[in-house]
């Protein structure tokens, strides 16, 4: 700190300590706008070659201090650029500046007391381990009566009721039934009519009826023709579809 | 020669007492009246007498082992007799090259906690960072939520080590702020009080 404050300075508008300067800009007798700021970087530099010593906790305040500097002498150039952005009025800068300072030289003063305290305890040793186990809490209940666990034990042991199936009582009969009574039905005639060969069965038996149809048109037994949609499903054999092609292609 | 039947009844605070010594022994940092009581399934008077019967017991000068007050809890330490023959064999990393740096972050932390990085950093005129994240490995400072405001900067309060490691019972056994350092009216007048002497 001694370094920084008695950093002599010898420029156009002043010569002095540094804390001379310091203390003129805040009695605002000397125009921050009139310190050449740069000479003041150079002449700390300077000392600080000749000490041959980095002294960080220097360079820091210097630092803080010569940015407040800058900012005084920023604002005292462009007064109307700092209306503008509704800044600290230079006066308020430096009480600013005095208040920074007084706040950071507080906690300068706290790390000084830690630094003596820590000192202090050098003789002091003791035990460094993770966070202690805290023991779990257990999971408080309310006194419970062992008949009513049993009876609640007992509902568990029962068998559960038998789940009704009747909804799936569907009766599906073998697709093999209706292909064997189709292609007996067209071995008895050349063609007939889906819908009149299945009226009267029920809707499972014509579904099952239609996948036999279904699975006779794949294998080429039979042709199947519908003039439209929902039109009743004519059923001939395959060789006489065949047959009719084959005049038409001879004809 | 019929001498009257004397009967020896342990003192039941004393047989607290050895429930606490085991208590201490097996923490790794201070436990509370509190603690003890909810684990000595005991109340806090009792407690408190009890170790009031264990710090007379365990103190400088009469125990290798002290019993101290502190970071808000009860906890042992070896004697300062014995703090060569501690340090030949342990080592002291959470307090060791502590820089000013650190110190002063962890001053700021302290008295302003819970508190950002860009508070400390302007408080100390530089960045934080660094700082903060050594801190953080020692254990001495830990996160204690975000900042309201937009970005919700991370908060930072002093962990129960750092009392331990800096001896204070508590964060309130720090001095007053405003004992420390000087106030801005004195700074002025230090400057102007120069600033005199130059002058004349």
């Amino acid at each position: 700190m001694t370094a920084v404050f008695d950093l002599p300075l010898d420029l156009d508008a002043f010569e002095g300590p540094f804390d001379l300067l310091l203390t003129l800009v805040l009695k605002e007798e000397l125009e921050p706008a009139e310190v050449d700021v740069a000479a003041i970087v150079v002449a700390f530099v300077d000392g600080l070659a000749e000490r041959d010593e980095l002294d960080l906790e220097a360079c820091g305040e210097f630092l803080v201090l010569i940015a407040s500097l800058l900012e005084l002498k920023a604002r005292a150039l462009f007064p109307e650029e700092a209306a503008e952005l509704d800044e600290l009025e230079p006066g308020e800068a430096a009480e600013e500046l005095a208040r920074r300072l007084a706040e950071y030289r507080r906690m300068k003063g706290a790390a000084a007391w830690l630094t003596e305290r820590l000192a202090g305890q050098r003789e002091r040793y003791f035990r460094v381990g993770p966070s202690p186990l805290a023991p779990r809490p257990e999971r408080q209940l309310a006194p419970q009566d062992p008949e009513r666990l049993a009876a609640a034990l007992r509902r568990l042991a029962e068998p559960p009721a038998r789940v009704s199936l009747s909804h799936m009582g569907l009766r599906f009969p073998p697709v093999a039934q209706f292909l064997e009574r189709f292609r007996s039905v067209l071995g008895r005639r050349r063609r007939f009519d889906f819908d009149a060969e299945v009226s009267g069965l029920s809707r499972v038996e014509q579904a099952v009826a239609f996948l036999a149809l279904l699975e006779l048109r794949k294998t080429g037994e039979v042709a199947l023709e519908q003039s439209a949609p929902f039109a009743p499903i004519r059923v001939s054999r395959a060789e006489s579809e065949r047959g009719a092609e084959w005049i038409v292609r001879s004809a | 020669m019929d001498r009257p039947l004397r009967l020896i009844t342990a003192n039941p605070v004393d047989q607290l007492a050895r429930t606490i010594e085991a208590l201490l022994v097996v923490a790794s940092a201070p436990l509370s009246v509190d603690e003890l009581a909810q684990a000595a399934d005991d109340d806090s008077i009792r407690i408190e007498t009890a170790l009031g019967l264990l710090s007379d017991r365990y103190r400088e000068g009469r125990s290798g082992i002290v019993l101290e007050h502190v970071a808000g809890g009860y906890a042992f330490r070896a004697s300062r007799e014995a703090a060569e023959a501690c340090g030949r064999l342990f080592e002291r990393p959470v307090e060791r090259g502590l820089s000013q740096a650190a110190l002063e972050t962890l001053a700021i932390v302290g008295y302003l906690g819970p508190c950002s990085r860009p508070e400390i950093a302007r408080l100390r005129g530089v960045a934080a960072d660094s700082t903060v994240a050594g801190l953080l490995e020692r254990g001495l400072i830990a996160e204690a939520g975000r900042d309201d405001g937009p970005g919700g900067a991370v908060r930072y309060r002093t962990t129960a080590l750092f009392e331990r490691v800096f001896g204070l019972e508590g964060l309130g056994a720090l001095p007053r702020l405003d004992d420390l350092g000087e106030s801005a009216a004195e700074i002025r007048e230090r400057l102007h009080s120069v600033a005199v002497g130059r002058t004349a």
